[in-house]
């Protein structure tokens, strides 16, 4: 809990997009930690801001069309206002990073050895022995059976598990301090990914990295994050523990969302899952002020939301974002929109 | 008799190579497997990356040139093309694809889309047909002014949706959904799976649910069928599979379900390495020399799995310690 831990520090981070011409908010007044040792997972719907306040703590916006507010410490600098170049001295090196793209994230023509080594090049000064050695012992680090093999090979002739295995390679290759997870295992089968998951918290245990983990499967998030921060309509809404917020989660929209999850001992022809009302808005249809979660939860009364809704805090580190939480209950409402 | 029954159906296709371009291997895509699904029930397929579901799914639906094996419909046998002519099987099979945004022209309005199988297969008016595609998307809960828009103007939820009224614009019996629900979110999710039960009660439709969400299909699905390299490793009701597996692919399959029971993380977690452990120990003495699966063998009225013969024998001999 101490503060030397902390590795990564977001105060008060908001990014705005460009839409004709307008500056709209994809991610608002962000306050987050991120400790050495552990793993966050950042959890929302598509579309709440998950992915943009990733990419804002490691500068890969088109600042044409971007605005950036707030403060990132990352080990005593400040991430957004860094330079380009020394942005590119820390990505890749001390902060490793797997896209929420897999497919895109390798390139196709270059063997896999050849693209550990490319990382390893830019970061580091090893020789080319050290370089192939390093490659080698990557493979294996996360789980890959031939690593001799696989360092020959081709992205397409691996499958959709070892590819994300070797991403990961590439992402811990210069042992960074902190690695940013985007939706590492959403597009693979529950058993690899409850392994690339294994290898994750390895990794994290070997290199005392903190790790960001960005997903949108609560069960994932359950089963390995020690916080959780969950978002919706790009702030933060709740955020804890894991045990906190799964526990005895506390604000509608964490409570809703854990609803709507099946169930095992449901009726299968006659039992229906909880529906959460209306969608995530586009960032232009955003509510610009009050609680954006509000139109969701329509039956709860406008005096149950705070005006300028703020964090609360339950019990030590576990806090909610506006009263209404306080009044809320649910209401089952048979909705036809999407 | 069932509504469909699915006996030794293999799918292989090609591998081709060579100067020649000559076929020198096939992929078993499907490998030899039979079960049956009732009138008004949803049948689960479930099973790892590659194991051959979609290929079972679209073999059913007509889409796919299968090797060997019979699929029948009302007991008639429909693998043949002018077969399903004669019976009106592509009228009443329908398919709901993995990939919702692939799947829906994205040149063609809503309208023609979900009237696509209309024209096929009925010969209305344009006016008629008009009104029924508005009926159908009043049924899956999308607004009137999405007649004339494009599949990109939709969200994936929404356009998962125009997938399902395509599917059920011709009153099918059975549509095979593959992966319905996999690229949705929570909250989309359990508007799609709800609405396709409200469906099924409504008009006592079928399903071939393929999934690789064990969490969904336990929800949605009375009989279950896991899928493992072209083969069925394990078939039996939704409490057999979750609360007897037998097979050790289920039980690892089982064990990776993630939860979100706090709690029980570590409890859960030491369960899966110990099944992870047993798997990569003994995984080989459930599978025969060339690694495939064993026949299927009856261990109960409704359970079925693809046991070696000591593994019977010993959990034969269990039971009879337990009773
Ligand atoms: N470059 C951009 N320009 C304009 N809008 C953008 C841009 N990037 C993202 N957005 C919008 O910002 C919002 C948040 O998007 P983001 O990708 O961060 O969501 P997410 O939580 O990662 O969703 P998912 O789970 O689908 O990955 C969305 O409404 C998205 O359309
Ligand atoms: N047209 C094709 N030609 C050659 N091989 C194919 C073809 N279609 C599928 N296969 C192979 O057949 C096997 C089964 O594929 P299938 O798409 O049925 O799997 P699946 O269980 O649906 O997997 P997923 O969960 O990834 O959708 C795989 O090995 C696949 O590579
Ligand atoms: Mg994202
Ligand atoms: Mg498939």
């Amino acid at each position: 809990m101490d503060e030397e831990n902390t590795l990564l520090e977001l105060n008060n981070v908001s990014t705005a997009f460009k839409i004709e011409g307008q500056y709209y908010n994809a991610v608002s007044h962000v306050d987050l930690k991120v400790k050495k040792d552990e793993i966050l997972a950042i959890v929302g719907e598509s579309g709440c801001g998950k992915s943009t306040l990733a990419t804002t703590v490691v500068g890969l916006h088109d600042m044409k069309t971007t605005k950036i507010s707030g403060e990132a410490f990352f080990e005593g600098q400040d991430l957004l206002k860094m330079s380009d170049s020394q942005l590119n001295d820390v990505r890749g090196a001390k902060i490793g990073m797997i896209f929420q793209d897999p497919l895109s994230a390798l390139n196709p023509l270059k063997k896999i050895e050849d693209q550990i080594s490319e990382v390893l090049d830019y970061h580091t000064k090893m020789s080319t022995e050290e370089k192939h050695n390093r490659a080698l012992q990557l493979l294996e680090q996360v789980g890959i059976d031939e690593p001799k093999r696989t360092a020959r090979q081709f992205p397409h002739e691996l499958s959709g598990g070892m590819r994300q295995r070797v991403i990961i390679a590439i992402a811990i290759a210069c042992k960074p301090d902190l690695i940013i997870a985007d939706e590492p295992t959403t597009a693979l089968d529950v058993t690899i990914q409850a392994q690339i998951l294994d290898v994750l918290r390895d990794i994290q245990k070997e290199n005392h990295a903190g790790i960001i983990l960005i997903t949108h499967d609560l069960g994932v998030v359950a089963e390995t994050a020690d916080e959780v921060a969950v978002m919706y309509a790009g702030e933060v809404v709740e955020c804890g523990t894991t045990e906190q917020v799964f526990g005895d989660p506390r604000h509608p929209y964490t409570r809703s969302l854990l609803r709507s999850m099946p169930q095992g001992d449901m009726d299968v022809l006659n039992d229906d899952l909880y529906v959460i009302q209306g969608s995530v808005p586009s960032i232009e249809k955003m509510p610009q002020a009050g609680d954006k979660f509000a139109p969701r939860i329509p039956w709860i009364p406008a005096s149950a939301h705070e005006k300028e809704p703020t964090m609360h805090e339950i019990s030590a580190g576990h806090e909610v974002r506006c009263t209404c939480y306080k009044d809320f209950y649910f209401k089952s409402l048979e909705v036809k929109d999407v | 008799m069932s509504l469909i029954e699915i006996r030794d159906l293999t799918v292989h296709y090609p591998i081709r190579s060579g100067f020649w371009n000559r076929v020198t291997d096939v992929v078993r895509a499907v490998d030899g497997i039979s079960f049956d699904i009732e009138a008004g029930e949803t049948y689960g397929l479930v099973g790892e990356s590659g194991s051959g579901k979609s290929t079972t799914g679209k073999s059913v639906v007509g889409l796919e040139q299968i090797t060997s094996g019979l699929i029948k419909y009302n007991g008639v046998d429909i693998t043949k093309k002018s077969t399903r002519k004669k019976h009106n099987y592509n009228q009443n099979v329908q398919m709901i694809f993995q990939d919702s945004l692939s799947s829906l022209n994205p040149r063609k309005r809503v309208l023609d889309i979900i009237a696509e199988p209309l024209r096929n297969f009925q010969k209305l008016s344009a006016e008629d047909e008009k009104i029924r595609v508005l009926q159908l998307l009043e049924t899956v809960g999308l607004s009137p002014d999405s007649l004339y828009k494009y599949p990109h103007q939709f969200s994936g939820g929404q356009r998962q949706r125009i997938g399902i009224a395509r599917a059920v614009a011709t009153n099918p019996q059975l549509i095979v959904a593959d992966e319905p629900v996999s690229a949705l979110d929570l909250s989309v999710q359990a508007q799609v799976l709800n609405f396709m039960k409200k469906i099924q009660r409504e008009f006592g439709i079928s399903y071939l649910f393929i999934s690789h969400d064990l969490g969904v299909v336990r929800h949605m699905c009375q009989n279950i069928a896991i899928m493992n390299k072209g083969r069925l490793v394990e078939v039996g009701t939704r409490e057999d599979i979750y609360d007897d597996p037998l097979h050790i692919y289920t039980k690892r399959l089982l064990a990776a379900i993630p939860e979100v029971d706090v709690s029980k993380r570590d409890e859960r977690m030491e369960n899966r390495l110990k099944i992870e452990k047993v798997y990569q120990e003994k995984a080989k003495q459930y599978y025969d020399e060339d690694g495939l699966a064993y026949p299927l063998v009856q261990v109960s009225p409704t359970h079925f799995a693809a046991l070696p013969q000591d593994k019977l024998a010993e959990l034969t001999g269990q039971k009879r310690r337990d009773t």
